[in-house]
């Protein structure tokens, strides 16, 4: 039941919109409808747990790292899940009429429930890096919330600057939680709960503590971290009420609460918490009574009450514990209340400008009762549920003392309350009393009952609270149980007597309502008096952060390939001989070979030609032709070192590489510019030289010793295992058959990347310059010469023999997929360079994409083939048939992988080099239809050639 | 006495290469170096089958096949390079 209740918002998150279809009252039912249906069970769960009984479901997730998908529920976790799905439910309501018809409502209403579900998953986890992942969720939608209108610039930046926040809060909260759960050997929150002490006298406690409440402070927006609440407020006021009163900004608070058993109780707790929360409280409160955007002025109250829970929390007393559990219900019906009140007079008057309003009691009654009652709640006026819970925050502050002072807390306490008074009276006097004016940017009235429906249910909770306390004991105890551990009683009256809490209340009303009727004067020192603004802060720290990150980036990623490499090799260097240095190298156990005299010269010609290319590297074409003698000496090196399935792999490679660069050379510059001074080439070439002795100081190093390798497991097992006795082409399409398929699909992209480079390049400015380009070379007339024309046909039959060939014999001697694509698709640019493009392309049956896709879907299916018989992927089996005139030979599947192979590497080479022959087409130049230049079977008449 | 006639076919040969070697090396132009690279590839052609002589298997008889079979159409790109500029029309 739990789990399902936790998933229940996720799943419900995609029926809004596609409800949105069928309509804005269904998108809105349908969203109420998982929120309704999770309530359901939360009531159905809620006896045994208010009993004291704590739930518990787990789901094994991923059990090797200690997460476990868990859930729990306890008072506390009750207390918040019916918050959030009590609230959720009136902010649907709420919204259906908030939202205006050009907004996507679908979208907000899955968003919501996305919010939704995160929160709920946060207040339910048994697991805290279940939690972390349900917190990060909530900063994930809530960023999707905020900046919901997306066309409004004020909107972005408030989401973005919420999502840094909040986000790298959350990045700190990760490091202490598993701290945490570093020091308790588990990550489930029962356990951690019953570790406290253990927790407390760790080494780790500070920096976990630390870590811990930097994430819950940047979440529930303490000082000095308030700033981004009241950017957000740019978020639709469905989503402030929701999000910024009841259920996101309650999160750090509620890990708090969450983590009191284990963390509270030690003078940094105290000091930390204790203080912040105050600081917040006064400083949210003070600001919050300047603010003229009715939200802001909302929104810098609930960082001044956040700030109060805060404090409460930090006093870690078991009185200020239920206190604080208590103002967050308080809080939570006061203030959604109020925000959706300020909604419905944002929408009416299309103004949040308090200086802009005034005398609405006339024209919005409903409304003006619903914001009263909610903003003297606020106010901590008696009666009314706010009074109970701020009399309670006065009488723990009235006894308590910090940093040795035993007034300074109380005399703080009252000031903050006396704030908070005067911003509430604010919201009714400067908005709803006074005249009636003319000048609303529009006409004002009461909204529709769906409208109001939902903050004048809020209103009468407040009323009923502040009347009949004790309803809410049972939950309050519930989850103050829940927070302490102990088992209280506590009983909420209104009258306490004469208590100093009382007087100081007294005070705070009375100076609250002295300081508004001073309001114009304060507003004017207020104005005059310098203060920093947390927006132009934050926005300069980020600017100096993305500097930062781009003066970092630019020494290191200029664009240029040479530093790249150069600090790649260095670094590469360095790790060798730092392995070098530490002497784990053996002696050596072998001697060296002789050299034979033939050896000797192919040695010599890769020493020549290497150096040559080197130094002739700016004439394109000669270091072309050099790098065919250097594709040649190591081609012959393979056959003569026993490698005849690298050495054909080689040669063919060879062939195609150089048909390549010549197809793009055609169209690039022959000579590479000078481009680096002569001291930058003396480094690269000092950065090369030693790589270079480096790497062959490795080999021979390595040559000289016997080394244990994986090479005697796979010539045992080649043929047991694998069925074939070439152990290479057994590696290839068995042994590492899944390397192998992942290569042939990167090949196969990187075909079709090619393809669709080119065709991108050439639909662009690219084009232009390739028709301008001057091609007027001095050109053979032997357009396609008879003779080649004549010879690549009859080579064609012979070449394909050999590929089907070497492909066959694969499995057991030299050759297979790989080499075999390789040689048909050479066959196959013969006939393209002999009779041209057009000509080819004109008997081109099957698509090269075709064959690619085909080749990657035969090796796939091969290797899912063996699921059928209950075998892992690619397993691959084989047997021998014997078929009367044949020989008997052997059937084996990783032929047909092998098949796969050789479909993908022929189609990704015919169709890069199809790609990059397009470009001459592009560049203006002509086709031929015909094979050749001179076609003899045109011109015989009678025996006779025509001339 | 075939082992010295293969030591002897191999030094030849082997010479034979430094001297393509040469010949790439110092051009002077594009057609000279095509040739010699081309001569190269069946100058390396011959040294696979003799070492598949001295050794008595056939799988470097069928390398040195494969060898001459794309051997050949490097070359052809070569030229057709530089004579007409673009190998594929």
């Amino acid at each position: 039941m739990l789990i399902i209740m936790a998933l229940l918002p996720f799943l419900g998150a995609l029926l809004p919109s596609l409800m949105i279809r069928a309509g804005r009252n269904a998108c809105a039912i349908f969203t109420a409808l998982p929120t309704f249906l999770a309530l359901v069970i939360l009531l159905i769960l809620s006896p045994s747990v208010m009993r004291g009984e704590v739930l518990q479901a787990e789901l094994a997730w991923l059990p090797q790292i200690g997460l476990s998908a868990s859930f729990f529920l306890d008072g506390l976790g009750l207390l918040f899940a019916g918050m959030i799905l009590g609230v959720g439910l009136l902010i649907t309501l709420y919204a259906r009429f908030y939202l205006s018809g050009e907004d996507p409502m679908g979208q907000f209403y899955t968003f919501l429930l996305l919010f939704q579900g995160a929160m709920l998953g946060i207040v339910l986890s048994d697991n805290i890096l279940l939690l972390l992942v349900f917190w990060e969720l909530t900063s994930l939608s809530s960023f999707l919330l905020i900046g919901y209108w997306k066309h409004l610039p004020e909107g972005r930046q408030g989401a973005r600057m919420a999502l840094a926040v909040t986000g790298s809060g959350g990045l700190a909260m990760i490091a202490g939680m598993l701290i945490l759960g570093n020091i308790v050997g588990s990550y489930n929150l029962t356990d951690i709960l019953q570790a406290g002490d253990a927790i407390r006298a760790s080494d780790w406690y500070l920096p976990a503590l630390i870590l811990i409440l930097l994430g819950a402070f940047t979440k529930s927006a303490q000082f000095p971290f308030h700033f981004w609440l009241p950017q957000a407020m740019a978020a639709p006021t469905p989503v402030s009420a929701y999000l910024h009163s009841a259920t996101m900004v309650k999160a750090g608070v509620f890990l708090m609460a969450r983590m009191w058993p284990v963390l509270s109780g030690t003078d940094a707790w105290f000091n930390i918490v204790t203080t912040t929360g105050l600081i917040t409280m006064v400083l949210g409160a003070l600001i919050a009574l300047f603010k003229n955007d009715l939200k802001a002025l909302l929104a810098y109250s609930t960082v001044s009450q956040l700030g109060l829970m805060t404090m409460l929390l930090g006093f870690g007393t078991q009185v200020a514990a239920v206190a604080a559990v208590f103002h967050i219900i308080n809080h939570l019906t006061f203030k959604a209340a109020l925000f959706m009140t300020a909604g419905i007079v944002d929408h009416e008057t299309h103004t949040r400008d308090i200086r802009r309003l005034g005398g609405l009691r006339h024209l919005m009654p409903v409304t003006f009762v619903i914001a009263t009652i909610s903003a003297l709640s606020m106010a901590g006026i008696p009666f009314l549920n706010g009074f109970l819970s701020k009399e309670m925050m006065l009488e723990e502050a009235s006894h308590t003392g910090l940093f040795g002072s035993p007034s300074a807390l109380p005399i703080l306490a009252t000031i903050g309350a006396l704030l908070s008074v005067a911003y509430s009276f604010r919201f009714v006097v400067h908005v709803f009393l006074g005249p009636v004016r003319d000048d609303y940017p529009h006409k004002p009235h009461d909204p529709p009952f769906g409208m109001w429906a939902a903050p004048a249910l809020l209103a009468c909770l407040v009323v009923l609270i502040g009347v009949a306390p004790f309803l809410a004991e049972g939950i309050v105890t519930a989850a103050a149980n829940a927070v302490t551990g102990a088992d209280l009683h506590p009983h909420f009256k209104i009258w306490h007597g004469f208590t100093p809490a009382l007087w100081m209340s007294v005070v705070a009303v009375v100076s609250g309502a002295i300081l508004l009727l001073q309001y114009g004067m304060l507003d004017r020192v207020w104005e005059a008096l310098p203060r920093p603004e947390a927006k132009t802060i934050f926005d300069h720290l980020v600017a100096a952060v993305v500097a930062g990150a781009r003066r970092v980036t630019e020494i290191t990623h200029n664009g240029a390939i040479s530093r790249y490499l150069a600090i790649f090799t260095i670094a590469s260097v360095a790790l060798g001989w730092v392995a070098y240095s530490g002497g784990g190298l053996g002696p050596r156990t072998r001697d060296l070979l002789a050299v034979p005299l033939v050896v000797a010269v192919g040695w010599l010609m890769l020493i020549v030609a290497t150096g040559y290319v080197v130094v002739n590297h700016h004439h394109r074409f000669r270091a072309l032709v050099l790098i065919g003698v250097i594709g040649l000496t190591v081609s012959a090196g393979f056959v003569y070192l026993s490698a005849p399935d690298l050495a054909l792999t080689q040669i063919s490679v060879e062939t195609v590489t150089i048909m390549l660069l010549l197809l793009a050379l055609h169209f690039l510059p022959k000579v590479t510019p000078r481009e680096s001074s002569l001291a930058l080439r003396l480094r690269d070439g000092a950065i090369a030289t030693v790589a270079g002795l480096g790497v062959g100081g490795l080999a021979y190093a390595f040559l000289l010793r016997d080394t244990d390798t994986i090479s005697d497991y796979f010539i045992a097992n080649s043929y047991e295992g694998g069925g074939g006795t070439n152990v290479v082409n057994v590696i290839l399409v068995d042994f590492r058959g899944f390397d192998t398929y992942g290569e042939i699909i990167v090949l196969g992209i990187a075909g079709f990347l090619i393809f669709s480079l080119m065709h991108a390049l050439l639909d662009g400015p690219a084009a232009k310059r390739l028709r301008a380009r001057d091609y007027s070379q001095d050109r053979s007339h032997d357009r396609h010469p008879l003779m080649m024309v004549v010879v690549t046909r009859v080579l064609m039959p012979i070449a394909m023999v050999v590929g089907i060939y070497i492909f066959l014999r694969g499995h057991n001697a030299p050759g297979g997929g790989f080499v075999a694509g390789l040689v048909v698709a050479i066959a196959l640019l013969m006939q393209y360079m002999a009779s041209g493009f057009a000509w080819t392309q004109a008997r081109k049956r099957i698509e090269y994409h075709t064959l690619i896709g085909m080749g990657v879907v035969i090796a796939g299916l091969t290797g899912a083939g063996a699921w059928l018989f209950g075998q892992p992927f690619l397993t691959s089996a084989y047997t021998y048939v014997h078929i009367a005139p044949v020989e008997e030979f052997e059937l084996a599947t990783a032929m047909l992988f092998d098949l796969g192979v050789f479909l993908t590497v022929l189609g990704a080479v015919m169709l890069m080099l199809y790609s990059l022959s397009r470009i001459a087409r592009f560049a203006g130049e002509t086709v031929n239809m015909e094979p050749m230049d001179y076609d003899p079977s045109e011109h015989v008449d009678d025996g006779k050639v025509k001339v | 006495m075939i082992e010295y006639a293969i030591f002897f076919a191999g030094i030849c040969y082997g010479a034979a290469l430094l001297l393509d070697l040469w010949r790439i090396a110092v051009g002077p132009d594009a057609a000279d170096r095509i040739l010699a690279l081309d001569t190269m590839v069946v100058n390396v052609i011959a040294l696979l089958v003799l070492y598949g002589l001295w050794r008595g298997t056939a799988v470097y008889f069928e390398a040195a096949m494969l060898f001459a079979m794309v051997g050949f159409v490097s070359t052809v790109a070569y030229c057709r390079f530089i004579l007409r500029g673009d190998i594929i029309e």
